[in-house]
């Protein structure tokens, strides 16, 4: 099976020095894959590569079958709009309403406006934020953000989703709500996502539980659903980094196991 | 060095070696030469889209509102009150000579050609420059340009060329409103202060003035502007360290640009003369 996204031997840095040293990665379709480490080592830039939003120095990275690295902007600019991307604090537009936001790249596209509100609409409803339509994003609480983010992004479907750091900042009960849509956009839309956390609660989470469709809830899975993602289920693995570069690479069960002192931190 | 548990990293961070002030200096050269460029290809950039789709009207629209309309009363007030002491300063020596009535000659032309594009320009930049350097700044710290990127937005496009064109097109605009209400405050200190007649002010300023002097007067300003946008622009698009940077920026950007647009003035002023001597 060809990885829906793929970084090999990927170099990065500034004046500072090198940040991502020789990062080598996989990501398969319907797949989540936890990026875990500390600050700066290299979470968020990995992201941005992937999104062609940086240009590494070294190596390639692949996306959907494209070599990234060497696009130009303008052709990046047309491939960006098959993936969605959650960035940490939101970013939505603070001088647009959350309809606005949402809408942005449906307006973009010169998609007609008796299409566009019945779509945020839908979207917003997923985020549970229908209410919220006419809002600006300095009227909405922190979660409320990262959910009208979310929806933002997941407004074109893409079958990509970039999270960056999304419950960084929010108390445990709205990670926890963040973390449940997650679940559901990866198991209603079965989105391939690359998700960047320091928390390894969320991969846990991600692991360990999936959304019900038939009873709309967010329920623990039984013990053949986890794992390696049997019969095209989505699946969850985690890549540990450090110095820059993936220092542990494998499934939930794998990581709990480890006995080196670096890894056995995170699991405290 | 072992692994504690409160240790964050086993890496130790080399101590950079002390650079020399050679290295320093052509450390700062290159940054410049650097800067420079990626102005410049910024600036280009905002031009050349204008030929090309996507056209983002409503943007140009919303900040010609923002820029033109929003720059009125400090441009009106102003330029009442510069005319107004063009008159009396004129007048202190005119008087001299006994020939008063030649100070509407000399505010309308020293207005038109220098004073009215210069001062508006500068204090538009002064409100402008720095809106649009603390804007697109505070929207690249919190990464809404980068979020902008993302959905498959050029930012050159739907942030740069809207202020970039509407600042050329409102500029000119404001100029000539300038211009006409420092002639007014001009004659108002004329007739208070002189015992002009207005007739005979207003006579004098518009026969004075030449269709060399009205080119000139507007011909500056649309270089002005594209100077004040697009250095705003830079600035902004190019903040480094948070919220303080977004400070630092606005402030380099109202500097930047009133200092570029002096510099141009000269050698506007003496192209302007030139070709004025070519063709009118």
């Amino acid at each position: 099976m060809e990885a829906t996204i793929s970084f090999r031997d990927v170099r990065l840095g500034f004046d500072e020095g090198d940040i991502v040293r020789g990062l080598s990665f996989e990501v398969f379709p319907k797949e989540t894959l936890v990026l875990l480490g500390e600050t700066g080592t290299g979470k968020t830039l990995s992201l941005k590569m992937a999104a062609g939003l940086l240009r590494p120095q070294e190596g390639d990275v692949k996306v959907l079958g494209r070599h990234v690295s060497e696009m130009k902007e303008k052709e990046l600019l047309d491939f960006r709009r098959e993936i969605g991307f959650v960035f940490q604090e939101g970013a939505l537009f603070d001088s647009l309403t959350v309809e606005e936001n949402v809408a942005f790249r449906l307006r973009e596209e010169k998609v007609p406006e008796e299409e566009i509100e019945p779509k945020v609409r839908e979207a917003l409803r997923f985020v549970e934020m229908e209410h919220a339509i006419d809002q600006v994003p300095s009227e909405l609480s922190g979660g409320m953000r990262r959910r009208a983010s979310i929806a933002r992004a997941l407004i074109t479907r893409p079958p990509i989703v970039l999270y960056d750091s999304p419950t960084a900042g929010l108390d445990p009960v709205t990670s926890q709500t963040i973390i449940a849509l997650i679940l559901r956009l990866r198991d209603i839309y079965g989105v391939t996502a690359l998700l960047a956390t320091h928390r390894l609660q969320d991969g846990f989470a991600l692991a360990n539980f999936h959304f019900d469709t038939a009873t709309h809830r967010v329920v623990r899975n039984q013990e053949k659903r986890r794992g390696d993602g049997p019969d095209g289920e989505s699946s969850t693995r985690f890549a540990v980094l450090r110095d820059g570069k993936v220092f542990f690479e494998g499934t939930p069960e794998k990581l709990q196991a480890v006995k080196d002192p670096y890894l056995k931190r995170f699991l405290v | 060095m072992a692994d504690t548990p409160l240790q964050v990293s086993s890496n130790e961070t080399p101590a950079p070696p002390e650079a020399s002030i050679t290295q320093l200096l052509i450390g700062s050269a290159k940054r410049a030469v650097l800067q420079v460029q990626e102005y410049s290809y910024l600036a280009a950039q905002s031009i050349t889209n204008v030929f090309s789709a996507p056209h983002y009207f409503q943007d140009t629209l919303e900040q010609m509102d923002q820029i033109g309309v929003g720059s009125l009363p400090i441009v009106l007030l102003t330029g009442f009150f510069i005319g107004a002491v063009m008159v009396l300063q004129t007048a202190s020596q005119f008087v001299r000579f006994g020939q008063t009535s030649l100070t509407g000659d000399a505010v309308s032309l020293a207005l038109v050609r220098e004073l009215g594009p210069t001062l508006t320009s500068l204090l538009v930049t002064g409100r402008c420059a720095s809106g649009i350097a603390s804007e697109l700044g505070s929207m690249l710290v919190t990464e809404q340009v980068d979020a902008m990127r993302a959905m498959g937005t050029d930012p050159s496009r739907k942030l740069v060329t809207p202020r970039v064109v509407a600042t050329i097109l409102v500029l000119p605009l404001l100029t000539a409103i300038s211009d006409f209400i420092g002639l007014v405050g001009g004659c108002v200190a004329a007739v208070f202060s002189l015992r002009l007649g207005v007739v005979q002010f207003w006579t004098r300023a518009i026969d004075a003035l030449d269709f060399a002097d009205i080119m000139q007067g507007m011909m500056k300003p649309l270089i002005f502007g594209f100077i004040l946008s697009t250095v705003g622009c830079y600035r902004g698009l190019t903040v480094r360290g948070g919220t303080q940077g977004v400070g630092r920026a606005t402030t380099q950007a109202v500097v930047v640009s009133s200092v570029l647009i002096i510099v141009a003035d000269t050698f506007l002023t003496k192209l302007a003369l030139y070709l004025a001597g070519k063709f009118f």
